[in-house]
């Protein structure tokens, strides 16, 4: 069997056998309590600053976003948005409950399919889970009401974003998930898939030279809805 | 795969001589170097997180054993699978097995470096399935069939004008007269052609850049999106990954994705960072039906518990090529196997022997650019010396440079004798060249003359003028 030759070799390069039970015992500590590490300083700010960071740094990389008051004025900036970008008001939409809320029947011009991604989709409506200000981040989690595909397949993605789940370090964003997130298969925290999102796609593969829109989307878009008081500009 | 190390200095050569390489090394020089600079000026912790980044790849590597069964147990746990290889023949015959079953016709492909130390392509080629590459990079270096020339920019010593001409060549349905007016326009194209085939495709394979023990999961980064469409539409995903990879936790992990980026591209995060775990759940509208991790040890294991045990804490960021004179003067294929530059003079002769890849380790400057960027701090000059003292050992190397090293030995063991001779040589140049300036040819130094002159020796020795200044501050 190749995985007793790989973990006899690796035994015998460490000069010793199996771990002995106190050592294995440490180590199932540091996994069950998961340390972190030093957190950049430039993330640890208060709230209103922590929103505006991410709003600057999603900029930073050739993507946009737009703030708005509450759930109810996603339609028309969704609307406002296609527009301005000479797209059809058509888009797949993410079935997450909080999408499905939204009163769309106000808004007839918008035709919306409730799905995952297809090939020939143009544009793409998703749930964000959470955002880091770090680096200007999407924390995008699959789950029934999340398909991963409507990430990759559009041209244009356009997520919403409550400001309230924007969080300072990545470490942050896992908390989130840890506490909040439960896998019916394994029991444990991970869903099948998470996408961490920094701007629209790109390659720099031709002469080293950076140009947009490479395999997955071509424009990001972010609707970040001002639920947190305590956030706002 | 096959090396061409050995011919390492023909190589060389020939790569300093091809005038097309020389302009796309020319282009790019500078570009990943400036990069990195202002992102690594934009995060006063870096030089601190260099050090936790080397700490966690070293507790990771004291307790491997453990990490890579606990994370094999999270695969599972996960319904996905996890096959252990000992060599390349093990892996090329499991990912075989694994595409078989899927009745395999076109395999997707994500960039994946391992992917090239194990020939996968042409293995599968070799079964009648038809691997297709979908890094931008990657595809043009399959239509050419070469091998990349680095390790995170396939197409590195490609120039616009051989994208153009090898876009024409392949993609014949096309009017051949077409007109790519920007570089944009070569990248769309491909978008289109590839995106035929991430939906054709039976099975995707992509490479792995960190194991997380704590939950079984893969990730890749990338910034094309080509890697996650190549994991998520095929019913099947084969994650390739070396057992070096593995980490502890997700914060172990976002530690090291902290300094990845900045050292390879510059950029703070790369686009996207995609953590995999197992398979499709229940409810679930997309993701892959089944989930394999090929798990390759390819030698890494017998590098534990030796002096380049170090070389294992190795991310492949390639801040160590890009900041390489060497690297810069050759490319990558000159170093003849899948890792060039700095890591690969170390790497290489560890996974292939040192009879074959002997001649890389020599190729440095020792001027230590490597050791200094490297996120993992790993002490890349020092590891070459290490190789080079083994190949001295081992008498891999020509008459000339052996005798050469006995006769310096000598009288290097000899100070009175060694300042003596070389009073002796400087007084005698000195005098020969005093008219000329410079030498254009020296005996038993063709080699080295044939690219530069040596300059005629001014003056006394070192040790004559160090003695002298001595004597002169001591009567002042």
């Amino acid at each position: 069997m190749s995985k007793e030759a790989i973990l006899g070799a690796i035994r015998r390069g460490l000069k010793r056998g199996e771990l002995p039970a106190d050592q294995r015992a440490m180590l199932e500590a540091r996994l069950a309590s998961h340390p972190r590490h030093l957190l950049p300083a430039r993330s640890r700010l208060p709230r209103a600053e922590q929103v505006a960071l991410f709003i600057r740094n999603v900029e930073k990389e050739f993507g946009s976003v737009t703030r708005l008051p509450n759930m109810a004025a996603i339609p028309q900036a969704v609307a406002d948005y296609l527009a301005a970008q000479n797209l059809p008001a058509r888009f797949a939409m993410a079935p997450h409950p909080e999408l499905k809320r939204i009163k769309w029947a106000d808004h007839p011009m918008l035709e919306i399919e409730t799905r995952q991604g297809h090939p020939t989709d143009l544009v793409s409506l998703q749930h964000g889970y959470a955002g880091v200000a770090e680096t200007g981040t999407l924390m995008l989690p699959s789950d029934p009401h999340r398909p991963t595909t409507l990430n990759l397949l559009p041209d244009t993605e356009m997520v919403v974003l409550r400001a309230s789940r924007i969080v300072g370090a990545y470490e942050e964003a896992w908390d989130l998930l840890r506490a909040e997130h439960k896998d019916k298969l394994t029991g444990s925290f991970m869903p099948r898939n998470i996408m961490w999102v920094t701007g629209p796609s790109r390659s720099a593969d031709i002469e080293q030279t950076l140009e947009l829109g490479a395999h997955g989307p071509r424009a990001l878009h972010i609707l970040l809805v001002d639920d947190d008081p305590s956030a706002k500009a | 795969m096959i090396s061409t190390s050995p011919q390492f200095v023909e190589n060389a050569s020939r790569a300093m001589a091809d005038a097309g390489l020389q302009k796309a090394l020319g282009t790019a020089k500078g570009a990943f170097l400036q990069r990195r600079a202002a992102a690594v000026a934009n995060l006063p912790e870096f030089e601190s997180l260099r050090d936790t980044a080397r700490d966690i790849k070293n507790h990771t590597l004291a307790n491997l054993d453990f990490y890579l069964e606990k994370f094999a147990e999270n695969v599972e746990r996960a319904g996905g699978k996890v096959h252990w290889c000992s060599t390349p023949d093990e892996a090329r015959a499991a990912v075989l097995e694994i595409c078989r079953k899927a009745n395999a016709k076109t395999v997707t492909k994500g960039k994946s470096i391992i992917s090239e130390e194990l020939g996968i392509n042409h293995h599968l080629e070799e079964h009648g399935i038809t691997p297709v590459e979908t890094d931008l990079g990657e595809y043009i270096i399959q239509l050419r069939g070469e091998i990349p020339s680095h390790i995170i920019a396939p197409a590195f010593h490609l120039n616009r004008e051989d994208w153009e001409a090898d876009f024409r060549r392949a993609h014949t349905d096309l009017d051949p007269d077409r007109v790519f007016h920007e570089r944009r326009d070569i990248l769309s194209e491909a978008r289109t052609r590839l995106r035929e085939k991430f939906l054709a495709a039976d099975v995707g394979i992509t490479g792995a850049n960190f194991l997380i023990a704590e939950t079984g999961s893969s990730v890749i980064v990338t910034n094309e999106g080509n890697g996650d469409l190549t994991q998520t539409l095929p019913r099947v995903h084969i994650a390739l990954a070396s057992i070096e990879k593995v980490v502890p936790t997700l914060e172990d992990a976002t530690s090291l994705l902290r300094v990845l980026a900045r050292s390879a591209t510059g950029q703070d995060f790369s686009v996207y960072t995609t953590f995999s775990t197992g398979i499709r759940r229940k409810g679930d509208l997309d993701g892959p039906e089944e989930y394999h991790v090929v798990l390759i040890d390819g030698g890494r294991s017998n590098m534990i518990g030796t002096e380049f045990q170090e070389m294992l804490r190795c991310i492949r960021c390639a801040a160590c090529m890009n900041h390489c004179p060497v690297y810069g003067a050759t490319g990558g294929h000159a170093y003849g196997w899948v890792y060039p530059g700095p890591m690969g003079s170390v790497l290489t002769p560890s996974l292939i022997g040192v009879k074959e890849a002997g001649h890389l380790p020599n190729a440095s400057t020792f001027c230590g650019r490597c050791e200094s960027v490297c996120p993992v701090k790993i002490p890349l000059p020092k590891l070459m010396r290490h190789w080079r003292e083994r190949e001295f050992e081992r008498h891999l190397q020509p008459g000339a440079i052996r005798s050469g090293l006995n006769i310096w030995a000598w009288f290097a063991k000899r100070p009175g004798m060694y300042r003596l001779a070389s009073r002796l040589g400087i007084g005698a140049m000195g005098l020969l060249g005093r008219k000329k300036g410079a030498f254009k040819s020296l005996p038993f130094a063709g080699g080295w003359t044939q690219g530069r002159d040596l300059p005629v020796p001014q003056g006394r020795t070192f040790m004559d003028e160090y003695a002298r200044r001595q004597r002169a501050g001591a009567s002042r």
